[in-house]
């Protein structure tokens, strides 16, 4: 299924970048994972249902995070690709909670200034939270309708919403409910400590 | 009787309408009292753990709160908001001096599959098959996080569980051995890469196929919507047609013990299961 995976697993480019120890340091504290039991035997990206289309395979993620190749791991597409399914936390022969340090990736990786090599998931992710701020609960069609304004591609799923609409899986309007103020409370503390 | 709080998340109240009226018709059945909490909102679901960690916990709590507040435990449909919920009970019941909140980490928070798979349970929802699911081949797709990790879900068999086919059984229907039941469907990548769930579900929907399963029957919303949605291009893409309705589980209860809204249920399902049912003479 994965034939290029034995190959690629071995390869390990630093690329001529600058190593960075406190990016390690960093990662290992926000994970609270210790990240340096990982002796490199694979399990985590041989059971990885999507490491066929990472740029970077989960435990060559590891070795960089060890090697404080700071820019190299936020850079990739992986990070953004992991869908958090815990497969490789749970076989991890050291017990390394890889999903949460993918994670932990992300939220470093959005205050870095680094472009996400994925466009659309920080999007995706930024729009969901948005929706949450504003209404409390997430109205799935609103969320659609925002999500397509920032990425501009209407038509994409146009038919299939249509099908879904008529057998009436669309709720058109967003609930009534309190708790708002509360909603905002939360992501005022949030953004002020970020 | 038997009464719990309700978290019924925002999924369920728009594409997973029909497992929020079969998990509430299946539970007045079983003479189950669910209180749906007042005020809930959104559990943080995967874009606030993906974003900050403190939020998520947040988001989560404030429900938390709202059900310890009530003293009954919580009855979680959406495997996603149960997870969520998990992780922050584990945080605050280990470091409480990190959150302000009212809430304790005291409230039991109960998975509706894990819920409805209990002996007690169980042995309630057998006396009331009024319509055994004879001859329904099924594959239990249990998908990743009513599972993983097993520090947050509690389950032993994560790797092969068993619960939901146990369930299957008591109900009439033949659950399958395959291997597939925990793989992921690619979840909420759904709107930003679709390229990786359509190949990530045609491989679910194969495996199914191969076991020669005549349906999938899940707990998860995000899994029910990817499978049962999108069969129509996976066919294409892949050049192998699939017609494999995906149930949610409490469909299948309400089903068997012969409840009068199962046609309006099936109804909003996207690969009509009326052509197998009727086939296998299970609608009236």
């Amino acid at each position: 299924m994965k034939p290029e995976m034995g190959v690629k697993g071995m390869e390990m480019e630093g690329g001529g970048e600058a190593i960075d120890p406190s990016f390690s340091e960093l990662v290992a504290q926000e994970s609270g994972e210790n990240l340096l039991a990982c002796y490199q035997c694979q399990k985590c990206s041989a059971g990885c249902p999507v490491a066929y289309t990472m740029d970077v395979l989960p435990n060559q993620v590891i070795r960089m995070v060890q090697f404080g190749l700071r820019e190299k791991v936020l850079s990739s597409h992986t990070i953004w690709i992991c869908a958090s399914c815990y497969t490789c936390s749970v076989r991890c022969p050291n017990d390394i909670d890889i999903a949460k340090v993918m994670d932990v990736l992300r939220h470093i990786a959005l205050g870095s200034g680094i472009k996400p090599a994925e466009r659309d998931i920080p999007i995706f992710h930024s729009v969901f939270l948005d929706s949450i701020k504003s209404k409390g609960r997430i109205h799935e069609l609103g969320l659609i309708w925002q999500y397509k304004a920032k990425t501009r591609d209407f038509m994409k799923d146009a038919a299939l919403g249509w099908k879904m609409f008529r057998k009436g899986k669309i709720k058109l309007f967003p609930s009534k409910f309190g708790g708002g103020r509360e909603i905002k409370g939360i992501f005022s503390r949030y953004e002020k400590g970020k | 009787m038997k009464e719990l709080s309700y978290y019924p998340g925002c999924s369920l109240e728009g594409t997973a309408r029909e497992y929020d009226e079969s998990i509430r018709a299946v539970c007045e059945m079983l003479g189950v009292t669910l209180h749906e909490l007042e005020d809930w909102t959104c559990c943080g679901a995967s874009s606030a753990h993906c974003t900050d960690e403190n939020l998520a916990i947040e988001l989560a709590t404030r429900n938390l709160a709202l059900a310890e507040k009530g003293g009954r435990e919580l009855l979680v449909p959406c495997v996603a908001c149960y997870s969520r919920f998990k992780v922050a009970e584990k945080e605050v019941r280990e470091h409480p001096e990190r959150w302000e909140t009212p809430y304790q980490g005291k409230v039991q928070i109960r998975y509706a599959l894990d819920f409805f798979c209990e002996d007690s349970l169980l042995e309630a929802v057998g006396e009331k098959v009024v319509v055994p699911l004879s001859g329904l081949k099924v594959a239990c797709y249990y998908g990743c996080l009513s599972v993983r990790p097993p520090g947050i879900t509690g389950v032993g068999s994560y790797e092969d569980p068993q619960h939901m086919d146990r369930l299957m059984s008591t109900l009439g229907a033949e659950p399958l051995p395959w291997s597939y039941k925990t793989d992921c469907c690619g979840a909420s990548l759904v709107m930003t890469r679709t390229d990786i769930v359509r190949k990530l579900s045609h491989l679910l929907l194969e495996m199914a196929r191969e076991a020669e399963a005549d349906c999938l029957v899940t707990g998860c919303t995000m899994c029910q919507a990817n499978l049962d949605t999108r069969q129509e291009e996976i066919s294409k893409e892949f050049g192998q047609k699939y017609d494999l309705p995906i149930f949610y589980f409490t469909e299948l209860m309400g089903l068997a013990m012969g409840h009068r809204d199962v046609k309006k249920w099936f109804g909003r399902h996207l690969t009509d299961p009326t052509r197998l049912l009727n086939s296998k003479g299970l609608m009236g």
